[in-house]
């Protein structure tokens, strides 16, 4: 088995998905034919069929729309949306009808549907290709958002999104998708949602994360052990809803908190994660939790990138900060 | 220079105001057994409005939108569908809903404001009341693949007014539907007004059916106060979807002789007379005066029709004010398949009522 990119990782849980089960669907501008514009569905047409893999009208709000009709037939969609500043469109679909139609019906139907988009800056593209407009999802009730950060869990979490009897929303890090490798095994295995993944431990700080900034933060976290200072580092995965009982416990053992987003600062889920502990961590905080987040600006175009989203030395720097406190 | 594209649009009438043939009917006209189950329908559905109006003005049901005129569009479209076909309705709809098996007192359950009444017994696979405007028309897009994709002779029927013809998903909908040939029908219901803006400042088509033909796909009006002029176009193109011919659009002409909701005044905005002339063109009296004309109706059982329709609302009314309140788990129970844990505390709060909230520091 050799080694696999997260991109690949998504091909490899929708190839599975599709053979395992008629009822799920791929559906997106350029899925079929091409591949997606990453590729996440290569090789998908050729073995499922153009009544499984898709090919739509340049419509969002069509793909969505349609989604949850099919969902609510029994089908499970997947769909794609190129990137995930073209999915606005799509919240008043999720926001009004994905994530209610379960309840508006008192359960008499539902919405098994996957929104997939690829999320977040770092790959120097056009304007409208760089957002994290995660908070903005996670704001949803009804609907699960899920960020995968590896191969490994792309893979196991899209298995258990597409498993899933409700609405997710799974933003995938485009700066990751062929980045690194991992080896992941093709065993059908979903990950769990609505759980933390504890990727490296410590004592002196928790640092918490998700999406592409994982890869940031555990470089912080080595180049910080070099120091000597030695911390949990926690990829969220499930932002809505969040396991603050992973992140409070770790909390309760370092007693400090640094979270990392590449989202703007305000309003987004590092502040809720920042309220919860304070809610339910004060008595375990020896510093203020601090937040490294992008600015409260306009993602700037490419060649100012790299100073709009937080980079290894600003999570360094923060932590010392947050050690330094009281 | 060569015409690369020409169109036409049909409109179809056949009974006139005062409820005469205006020439030759149509097959479907030969039914007076059909006919007068819809006549039925449409003066339960007519006194339903009435009693839904009453209700919400002594504070008794929620804000509601009557459908009062459009009564011939809603039961002649159901009556083309078969009970395992789907249907997607707006607020405006409750005769549609009714026509195809809602009861009573689940509609009054509904506008009375709660959910429980979108969980109907029968037709369990109809949609909820959609409020955001032509967003459901993707909704039957996706039932309609989900049909085809599943080799089942469903159609996924779709109602939306004048105004959701302006939106963009109204368009994205029938372009869909269009490319992948879905057992689909799209049925406008031009009443002239969208709240306060009328038709002629909604666009500078000519027609709203011709809206169709952008999309590749056949548009016809018909007058949605003629209910046999309605059946038949319905029936029409729901043969036609269900045997794989594909989409079609059907823009039916009426008024809205109410204001948009018990929430609106329409008197701000549209003049008396205008109103008053409409009321000339409703469906009830036309389809009444044909089917006694026809010998297949009678004073008497008119009269016991009005009885019949009187006591079916005043049970279902009594049923509806003593029906047991929400209990607020209903708030969570089906928000997700399984309430997520990070959320139990938030329901236990709200069934009892104390706080469990981020005061508490040892939660």
């Amino acid at each position: 088995m050799a080694p696999i990119t997260l991109v690949e990782a998504v091909n490899m849980a929708l190839a599975r998905a599709l053979a395992e089960d008629d009822d799920v669907v791929i559906l997106g501008q350029d899925v079929g034919v091409d591949g997606g514009v990453f590729r996440a569905t290569l090789g998908l047409l050729d073995r499922f069929g153009p009544e499984r893999v898709v090919d739509t009208p340049i419509a969002e709000q069509l793909i969505t729309g349609m989604a949850i009709g099919m969902a609510a037939e029994g089908l499970r969609p997947v769909i794609e949306m190129q990137f995930s500043g073209f999915a606005y469109t799509c919240i008043d679909q999720m926001l009004n009808h994905a994530g209610r139609m379960r309840h508006r019906t008192q359960g008499r139907l539902s919405c098994p549907m996957v929104l997939r988009t690829p999320c977040g800056a770092g790959i120097h593209p056009p304007e409208h290709h760089s957002e994290s407009p995660e908070g903005m999802f996670a704001h949803i009730p009804g609907v699960r958002v899920v960020y995968p950060s590896s191969p490994s869990r792309a893979y196991g979490l899209l298995l258990a999104a597409i498993a899933d009897p409700d609405p997710v929303i799974f933003l995938e890090p485009t700066r990751l998708y062929r980045l690194f490798k991992e080896d992941v095994p093709d065993d059908g295995k979903p990950l769990p949602l609505d759980t933390c993944f504890t990727l490296r431990e410590g004592s002196d700080v928790t640092l918490v994360t998700w999406g592409a900034m994982v890869r940031e933060t555990l470089q912080a976290a080595e180049r910080l052990e070099q120091e000597g200072i030695t911390a949990d580092v926690i990829d969220v995965a499930t932002l809505r809803p969040l396991d603050m009982d992973t992140i409070l416990a770790s909390v309760a053992k370092t007693g400090r908190c640094v979270i990392v987003t590449e989202a703007v600062r305000s309003g987004g889920v590092a502040a809720e994660i920042a309220a919860h502990l304070a809610e339910h961590g004060l008595l375990s905080l020896f510093a203020p939790v601090m937040r490294v987040a992008s600015y409260d600006i306009v993602v700037p175009l490419s060649r100012l990138e790299g100073r709009y989203m937080p980079d290894t030395e600003r999570v360094v720097s923060t932590v010392r900060k947050c050690l330094a406190f009281g | 220079m060569p015409v690369v594209s020409r169109f036409e649009i049909e409109s179809r009438q056949y009974l006139d105001e005062q409820g005469r043939a205006c020439g030759a009917m149509p097959e479907c006209a030969r039914d007076l057994a059909t006919l007068t189950e819809l006549y039925r329908q449409m003066v339960l559905a007519r006194s339903f409005d009435q009693k839904m109006l009453a209700l919400q003005r002594t504070g008794q049901l929620g804000t509601f939108a009557s459908g009062v005129g459009k009564e011939a569009i809603d039961v002649g479209v159901v009556s083309a569908m078969k009970p395992e076909d789907a249907l997607l309705v707006t607020y405006r709809e409750t005769t549609a809903q009714l026509a195809r098996g809602v009861s009573l007192l689940e509609l009054l359950i509904y506008w009375g404001g709660d959910e429980r009444g979108s969980n109907f017994a029968v037709p369990r696979g109809d949609y909820p009341v959609c409020i955001t405007i032509a967003s459901h028309c993707c909704h039957a897009v996706g039932a309609a693949y989900a049909f085809k994709y599943r080799k089942q002779p469903r159609v996924a029927v779709c109602m939306l007014g004048d105004g959701a013809t302006s939106k963009g998903e109204f368009y994205e909908a029938m372009n869909g539907a269009g490319i992948w040939r879905l057992p689909i029908v799209f049925v406008v219901t031009n009443n002239q007004w969208a709240i306060s803006v009328p038709r002629a400042a909604q666009t500078a088509a000519q027609t709203l059916a011709q809206k169709a033909i952008a999309a590749g796909i056949p548009g016809i009006q018909v007058d949605g106060n003629d209910v046999v002029a309605v059946r038949d176009v319905a029936l029409e193109a729901m043969e036609r979807a269900r045997s794989g011919g594909g989409p079609a659009l059907i823009e039916a002409l009426s008024y809205r002789l109410a204001d948009h909701t018990t929430a609106d005044d329409a008197s701000r905005y549209r003049s008396a007379d205008e109103v008053v002339a409409a009321w000339k063109r409703e469906p009830i009296g036309r389809l009444r005066n044909y089917l006694l004309a026809q010998g297949a109706w009678s004073r008497p059982e008119e009269e016991a029709l009005l009885k019949s329709c009187s006591e079916q609302i005043q049970a279902a009314t009594q049923a509806y004010l003593a029906h047991p309140p929400p209990q607020p788990a209903q708030m969570f129970d089906h928000l997700h398949a399984v309430l997520p844990a990070a959320w139990a505390w938030q329901r236990e709060e709200a069934l009892d009522g104390s706080s469990h909230d981020g005061s508490d520091h040892t939660r």
